[in-house]
C-alpha cells in the first residue's frame, strides 16, 4: 500500500515536471507577454525595462532553470499581470470554483442516479423513455448557450434568480464561500445547474446501462429466488455492482469541472480559477499558467488515486497492484 | 449516521440564519459592471485603461481631463511655463487625502519620484518622470518642474499621474495598495474592498474637494462576457455597464428600460502597410497573381497605397459591421480635438479611381496580398478585415484574410512580419502622440516610432515633430502638428478606417456621462434628473 502511494506520488512529480516544460516552451512559442501587457505608447527603452523586470531577457533555458530552482523552494513565481505570487492567486480563486464543482457533482448524483435507476428498471415506460430523450439534450446542448438561456429566462424574464456573480460571501479560515448565505446560494443555482447538466446526463446513461445489465445476472435471479424484497435486491445487490463506472466517471468529471469550467465561469462572471486561467492565457501570464496546470495535474493524480481506493471498497475483487502491504 | 444528520441540520440552520441578511439593495448603492478586468489598485503599477479608470475614482491628478479629454484643473489650479525649461504649477489649497492628511507639494515630489521605482511593473509610468530634471518646491502650494529641454507636453503627461500621500505611501509596495492599507487618494470615492478579478467596493469620500459624489456606495464589478454583462443590466442586477456590444445597440436604442450614452472616442482603427521592405524587395505576404514572389514591394508606391485606401467603403463598414458605432476617419483625432486637421476627411469610396491608380503604378492586373489582423482586440476586428478583403479583391488585388488572437498577432506585427494588417491606436488628445509613436521613423535611441509597425518614414514629418516637441506656444505647436499630420495623410502612411464610438448603457433612473478616453469611472454615473 505505502509503496503504491509512493509510486503514485513519484509519477505525479514527473508529470508535473513535464507539464511545466511543455507550458514554458508553448507560451514562449505563442508570443511575448510584454507586447501584450505594455502600454501602447511605451517607447523602446520602457519596453526593454519591462522585459528585464519580468526576467524575459534571459534565454529560455535559463528562464526555465530559474523557475525550477525557485519551484524547488516552493516559489512558483509571481504573476506578470497582478504582481502576486501565482500560487496565492490561484488559491484565492479556488474556493469559488470548488463550491461550484461540488455543487454540480452533488446535483449530478442526486438527480442522475435515481433517474438512471428508474430508466434502467423500466426501460419501456414513458417515463424511462423521456428520461433518456432528455439526457440526449443534456449531452448535446452547448453549455455557453444553455448558460445564456438560463440567464435570459430566470434572471431577465422571470427575475427569480440573480444573473451573474457570487453574491454575498462569508469568510471562513481566510477563504470566501457563497454556499453559506441564501443570497450566495441563489447565485450558485444557475451556474451549478449549467455545469451539472452534462454530468447528470452522463450519470443517467451509465446507471441505466449498468442496471439493465445487472438485472439479467444470475445473482439477481438467485436473490429473487431466495425471496429477498425487490428494494433489497436493487439497492444492495444491483446498486453496488453498477457503481464502479459511475464513480470513475464522476471522479474524472469532478476534476475537469474544477480545472476547466471556463465557459460557465465566464458567462456567470464567477470569479473562479477557470476564469483566471483563460484570462492568463489571453495575456500570456506564464507563471500563472504554469502553476495552474501543474496544480491541475497534481489534482487529477490525487483524484485517480481516490477513485482507485474507492474501487477496493465497492468491489472486494479489485486489488491495488502492489502486494507489499 | 446520527452525526451526519446533526451536521446537516446545522448546515441548514446556518443557511437560514445568514439568509436573513440577504442583500436587498439599499438607497444610495449603485452597482456598475465593466468588461475589462482591473489588475491592481496601485495607480503606478500597470498602465492600463481599466486601472486608470479605478485610480481616477480614488486619486486625483494635477491636471484632470473632462469628458472630451480637454485639460481642466485638478489638484493644480493653474500651470504656466515660467521659463523655456521651467513649468510652474499652483496647487489647490485645503485638499485632504482620504485619511485626513493635507495635500502639499511634498506629495507631488514623492509621487514623481516613485514612478520609475515600482518593482515588477509590466508597463510603468516612468516615462512621465523622465523629462523632469529636478523638482523645486517654491512654497507648500507651488511646485516647479525643471526639464532638460523645453517640454510642452508636461501638462499632458500630468493627466496620467495620480498623486499619492507621501506620509502613508512612503516605501509602500503594490501589495500594500491591493490590500487597501495605503490606498488613500484625494478622489471622490474611497475603496473599501478589492477582490481580484471580481469586484471593487467604494464608499463616498465625504471630504472630496470637487462636486459631491452621487452615491454612498458603489460596487464596481468585472463581467468580461459581453452577453452576460448586458443580461445583468437587463435583469436589474447592475445599474450601468460599459462596452455595449455593437450587435445589441439597435435593439437597446428602442428599449425604454435602458439609456445609452455615446461619444466619439479617441481610438482609430487603421491598416498598417509594410514600408520596411524597399521598392526592390519582396514583402512577406505579397505575390504576383501566380503566387510567385514579386521581387518588389508595391506598398512603397504611394499610388498603390492610395488605391488600397479608396478601395475601402468606410461607410459600409461603419453602417453594416459597426452598426453605426463608429465614424469614418482620415486621421487619428476626431473633429474638435487639439491638432485635428480640418481639411483631411475620410477618403471617399472610389473603386474605379483605385483601379486607375493601380494601372498607373504598373499593376493593371493587381497582385495577391494577405491581410492580417487580431480577432479579439478591437470591436468586430475580424469581420472588418473580411470586408476589406472583399473590397480589395474587387479592384483586382486578390486578398486572403487571416485573423489571429491578439497574443500571437501583436508580436508578429511588431517584428514587421506582415504586409498589411489591421490595428488600432487610442490617442492622447494631441497630434504629437500618434505622430511620435506611430508615424515617426523608428529610432530606438530617441524612443520614436515604437509602435510604427509598418515602418513608414518621412524625414519631413520627423523634423516637424521635433519642432512641435520643442514649441511651448500652444497655437504654433498645433499648427506644426497639423502640418505634419497632413503630410502623413497625403503619403497614406497608414490607411485610417474609423474612430470607434464609446458606448455605455444605464438602467432607468441613472445616467452615465460618456468619456472620449474610454475610461469607465464611478463618478461619471449619477441618478437621472427627475422629469
Amino acid at each position: 500500500m505505502t509503496l503504491y502511494l509512493i509510486r503514485r506520488l513519484f509519477q505525479a512529480l514527473l508529470v508535473m515536471l513535464a507539464m511545466s516544460l511543455i507550458v514554458f516552451i508553448g507560451v514562449y512559442g505563442i508570443g511575448d507577454p510584454v507586447e501584450i501587457l505594455i502600454s501602447p505608447d511605451a517607447d523602446q527603452a520602457e519596453r526593454a525595462r519591462a522585459v528585464a523586470a519580468l526576467g524575459l531577457d534571459l534565454p529560455l533555458w535559463q528562464q526555465y532553470g530559474v523557475f525550477l530552482v525557485r519551484a524547488l523552494q516552493g516559489d512558483l513565481g509571481r504573476s506578470f499581470v497582478y504582481n502576486v505570487p501565482a500560487l496565492q492567486l490561484i488559491l484565492q480563486r479556488m474556493p469559488a470554483t470548488l463550491e461550484l464543482a461540488v455543487g454540480a457533482t452533488v446535483l449530478a448524483i442526486v438527480v442522475g442516479l435515481p433517474l438512471g435507476l428508474y430508466a434502467g428498471l423500466k426501460p419501456d415506460s414513458i417515463g424511462g423513455r423521456s428520461i433518456m430523450a432528455g439526457s440526449i439534450l443534456g449531452f448535446s446542448l452547448p453549455s455557453f448557450w444553455v448558460g445564456l438561456m438560463l440567464i435570459m429566462v430566470f434572471a431577465v424574464q422571470l427575475g427569480w434568480l440573480p444573473s451573474t456573480g457570487r453574491g454575498t460571501t462569508v469568510e471562513i479560515l481566510g477563504s470566501r464561500w457563497s454556499f453559506l448565505t441564501r443570497d450566495g446560494l441563489a447565485h450558485m443555482i444557475m451556474p451549478a445547474m449549467n455545469l451539472a447538466l452534462f454530468k447528470i446526463s452522463l450519470v443517467i446513461r451509465l446507471t441505466r446501462a449498468g442496471v439493465r445489465e445487472a438485472m439479467l445476472m444470475d445473482y439477481v435471479k438467485f436473490a429473487r429466488a431466495k425471496g429477498l424484497t425487490n428494494s433489497r435486491v436493487i439497492f444492495v445487490h444491483v446498486f453496488k455492482n453498477i457503481l464502479i463506472p459511475v464513480v470513475t466517471v464522476t471522479g474524472l468529471e469532478f476534476g475537469s469541472t474544477i480545472a476547466f469550467s471556463v465557459v460557465t465561469e465566464s458567462i456567470f462572471a464567477w470569479p473562479g480559477m477557470g476564469k483566471l486561467i483563460i484570462d492568463s492565457i489571453n495575456v500570456l501570464d506564464r507563471p500563472v499558467i504554469v502553476a495552474y496546470l501543474m496544480m491541475i495535474v497534481f489534482m487529477f493524480i490525487i483524484i485517480n488515486l481516490v477513485v482507485d481506493l474507492t474501487y477496493t471498497i465497492l468491489d472486494p475483487r479489485v486489488r491495488l497492484e502492489s502486494k507489499a502491504i | 449516521m446520527k452525526n451526519m444528520k446533526t451536521a446537516a441540520l446545522a448546515a441548514v440552520s446556518v443557511v437560514c440564519m445568514s439568509g436573513v441578511a440577504q442583500a436587498q439593495r439599499e438607497a444610495g448603492h449603485m452597482i456598475m459592471a465593466v468588461g475589462a478586468p482591473v489588475t491592481s489598485i496601485d495607480p503606478h503599477y500597470h498602465q492600463l485603461s481599466p486601472n486608470n479608470a479605478v485610480s481616477d475614482a480614488i486619486f486625483d491628478k494635477l491636471v484632470n481631463t473632462d469628458a472630451q479629454a480637454r485639460q481642466i484643473p485638478g489638484l493644480a489650479v493653474s500651470w504656466t511655463a515660467v521659463a523655456p525649461t521651467v513649468w510652474e504649477f499652483k496647487l489647490r489649497p485645503n485638499v485632504t487625502f482620504q485619511n485626513g492628511n493635507a495635500f502639499t507639494a511634498e506629495d507631488v515630489v514623492f509621487t514623481i519620484e516613485r514612478l520609475p521605482n515600482v518593482p515588477n511593473s509590466p508597463s510603468s509610468y516612468a516615462a512621465y518622470a523622465r523629462p523632469i530634471l529636478r523638482m523645486e518646491i517654491v512654497d507648500p502650494l507651488t511646485i516647479r518642474f525643471h526639464t532638460r529641454e523645453p517640454y510642452p507636453l508636461l501638462p499632458l503627461d500630468m493627466t496620467n499621474v495620480r498623486i499619492l500621500d507621501k506620509e502613508t505611501s512612503e516605501g509602500a509596495s503594490t501589495d500594500d495598495f491591493n490590500s487597501l492599507k495605503v490606498a488613500f487618494g484625494t478622489g471622490p470615492y474611497r475603496p473599501t474592498a478589492y477582490r481580484n478579478g471580481d469586484r471593487i467596493e467604494f464608499a463616498r469620500n465625504p471630504t472630496y474637494w470637487g462636486p459631491a459624489p452621487a452615491f454612498d456606495r458603489v460596487t464596481y464589478r468585472m463581467i468580461t462576457n459581453d452577453a452576460s454583462r448586458l443580461a445583468s443590466l437587463l435583469s436589474g442586477d447592475v445599474d450601468s455597464i460599459d462596452q455595449v456590444p455593437t450587435t445589441d445597440v439597435a435593439r437597446l436604442r428602442a428599449d425604454p428600460r435602458v439609456t445609452l450614452a455615446e461619444i466619439v472616442g479617441l481610438r482609430l482603427v487603421f491598416l498598417g502597410l509594410d514600408q520596411l521592405r524597399t521598392a526592390n524587395e519582396s514583402s512577406p505576404f505579397i505575390t504576383d497573381n501566380d503566387g510567385k514572389p514579386l521581387g518588389r514591394n508595391p506598398l512603397q508606391d504611394v499610388r498603390v497605397r492610395r488605391a488600397l485606401s479608396i478601395a475601402i467603403d468606410r461607410k459600409a463598414i461603419v453602417d453594416r459591421i459597426m452598426e453605426g458605432a463608429a465614424t469614418p476617419a482620415g486621421q487619428f483625432l476626431p473633429p474638435g480635438t487639439y491638432s485635428h486637421v480640418p481639411d483631411v476627411t475620410a477618403p471617399a469610396y472610389d473603386p474605379d479611381g483605385a483601379k486607375r491608380l493601380l494601372a498607373e503604378a504598373g499593376y493593371p492586373n493587381g497582385f495577391r496580398i494577405q491581410l492580417n489582423g487580431p480577432n479579439d482586440r478591437y470591436i468586430n476586428d475580424s469581420r472588418i478585415i473580411q470586408a476589406i478583403g472583399q473590397m480589395w479583391t474587387r479592384i483586382g488585388i486578390r486578398t486572403a484574410v487571416e485573423a489571429q488572437t491578439w497574443a500571437t498577432f501583436v508580436g508578429r506585427a511588431g517584428r514587421a512580419e506582415y504586409s498589411a494588417f489591421l490595428i488600432g491606436w487610442g490617442s492622447n488628445p494631441d497630434g504629437s502622440h500618434p505622430l511620435r509613436n506611430i508615424m515617426a521613423t523608428v529610432d530606438r535611441e530617441r524612443g520614436r516610432g515604437a509602435s510604427n509597425r509598418g515602418h513608414y518614414s518621412n524625414p519631413q514629418v520627423d523634423s516637424l515633430l521635433d519642432q512641435a516637441l520643442g514649441e511651448l506656444d500652444e497655437g504654433k505647436r498645433e499648427q506644426i502638428e497639423i502640418n505634419a499630420q497632413r503630410i502623413v495623410a497625403q503619403d497614406v502612411g497608414i490607411i485610417p478606417l474609423h474612430i470607434q464610438t464609446n458606448i455605455w448603457a444605464t438602467r432607468q433612473g441613472y445616467i452615465h456621462e460618456p468619456r472620449a478616453d474610454e475610461l469607465t469611472r464611478p463618478q461619471d454615473v449619477r441618478p437621472a434628473p427627475a422629469r
